[in-house]
């Protein structure tokens, strides 16, 4: 959930990144962490084993600058893709504001891709949320790799709702930032709706 | 929504560090801070110059809900206080009013009996706040507290520059 100090007139937003293992939801907090002047973000954290896979999240806190006299700070989380990581996906989920999917474009991860969006689906109801009532985008990602599913395959399968969406790659960047700035432009719309 | 948003005002806030500030001082410790359950850092006090208190809140906030689900798995609701021992600091996090999450970081010159007393405390009284922020939300917002609605588009865009 949001949280909004009047008294130190700062609005706070929790985004999450969603999407199966492997898909680059790490890689592209790692290219925003990298692209970011270092006084407008924080540490970046990452709870990942040995191999590099995400444990229980990454974090990477963002202060965007001020909307009418309010400083805007995002903290970016990634969720855990392995299937096995769900208790903790739950956890992450918890009082989020937007979400970031990350498909991962390859032929055979599109069943991943499904099973994973389906999985958010599952964990935000048993939260009481609902997809509708949340601001999100998806990305396609690793659009690089020569085996990719077109991309109107992919709007198909994985956006019917018709949610904003993106091409990208995350390892070298492209389609990262307008990502984020079109998740972040759908929470602060929220942000004015709620108020 | 499952829950509503934290809102924080002038007067609250005011309240929420007087009560922390002397916490710090009763339990003789080196730094108190206040988070949100989802991790935003709420209020701090102390020696926070040389900390990292973003993430301190974020990871304190995982090591909750991470603990939170260890307690649901065998049949705990919470785990309402987690303490964490360390070579020269220690750490005291307990949870206030099933919503916020007190962290107290002490040395030698503090004991895990004096903090635990003087957090008891506390605890009732940031409670009491707390759950006056939480209504106050509930209630219509008015309209000096209602600046949020005049966000534009064009403020939006502007953030990326
Ligand atoms: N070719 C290509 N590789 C990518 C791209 N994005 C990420 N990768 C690679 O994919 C691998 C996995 O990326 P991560 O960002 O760690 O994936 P993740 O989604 O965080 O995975 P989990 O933490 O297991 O959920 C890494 O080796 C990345 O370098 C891309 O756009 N193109
Ligand atoms: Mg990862």
């Amino acid at each position: 959930m949001s949280f909004i100090n009047y008294s130190s007139r700062e609005i706070n937003c929790k985004i999450v990144y969603y999407g199966p293992g492997l898909c680059g939801k790490t890689t592209n907090l790692q290219f925003i962490f990298k692209k970011t002047n270092p006084e407008h973000r924080g540490k970046m954290i990452s709870l990942a084993t040995e191999t590099e896979r995400t444990l229980f999240f990454d974090f990477l806190p963002l202060s965007l600058g001020d909307i009418k006299g309010f400083k805007t700070r995002f903290h970016l989380y990634t969720v855990p893709g392995q299937i096995f990581y769900d208790a903790s996906r739950k956890l992450i989920l918890k009082g989020v504001d937007g979400i970031v999917f990350v498909a991962d474009s390859q032929i055979e991860r599109m069943d991943a891709n499904i099973e994973s969006f389906e999985n958010m689906q599952t964990n935000l109801k048993e939260q009481s949320y609902d997809l509708a009532n949340i601001p999100y985008v998806i990305q396609y990602n690793k659009r690089d790799l020569p085996n990719v599913v077109p991309l109107s395959e992919l709007k198909k399968v994985l956006n019917v709702n018709g949610a904003p969406d993106f091409e990208a790659v995350a390892a070298t960047g492209a389609g990262v930032f307008e990502t984020l700035k079109a998740v972040v432009k759908l929470v602060l719309i929220e942000l004015k709706k709620g108020t | 929504m499952p829950t509503s948003s934290l809102v924080m005002f002038e007067e609250e806030f005011k309240q929420i560090t007087a009560i922390i500030d002397r916490l710090l001082k009763e339990a003789n410790a080196k730094l108190v801070f206040l988070v949100d359950k989802d991790g935003q850092l709420i209020a701090s006090s102390g020696e926070t110059r040389d900390v990292d208190t973003t993430s301190l809140a974020s990871l304190t906030a995982g090591n909750i809900a991470a603990t939170g689900g260890l307690a649901k798995l065998i049949g705990e609701k919470e785990f309402s206080i987690l303490f964490h021992e360390g070579e020269k600091d220690n750490l005291h996090i307990s949870i206030v009013g099933q919503r916020v999450i007190l962290v107290v970081i002490f040395d030698q010159r503090s004991s895990l009996g004096l903090v635990r007393l003087r957090v008891k405390k506390a605890s009732e009284e940031l409670n009491t706040i707390i759950q006056k922020l939480l209504h106050r939300v509930e209630a219509k917002p008015s309209a000096q507290e209602n600046l949020l609605a005049e966000i534009s588009d064009n403020d939006i865009d502007k953030l990326f520059h």
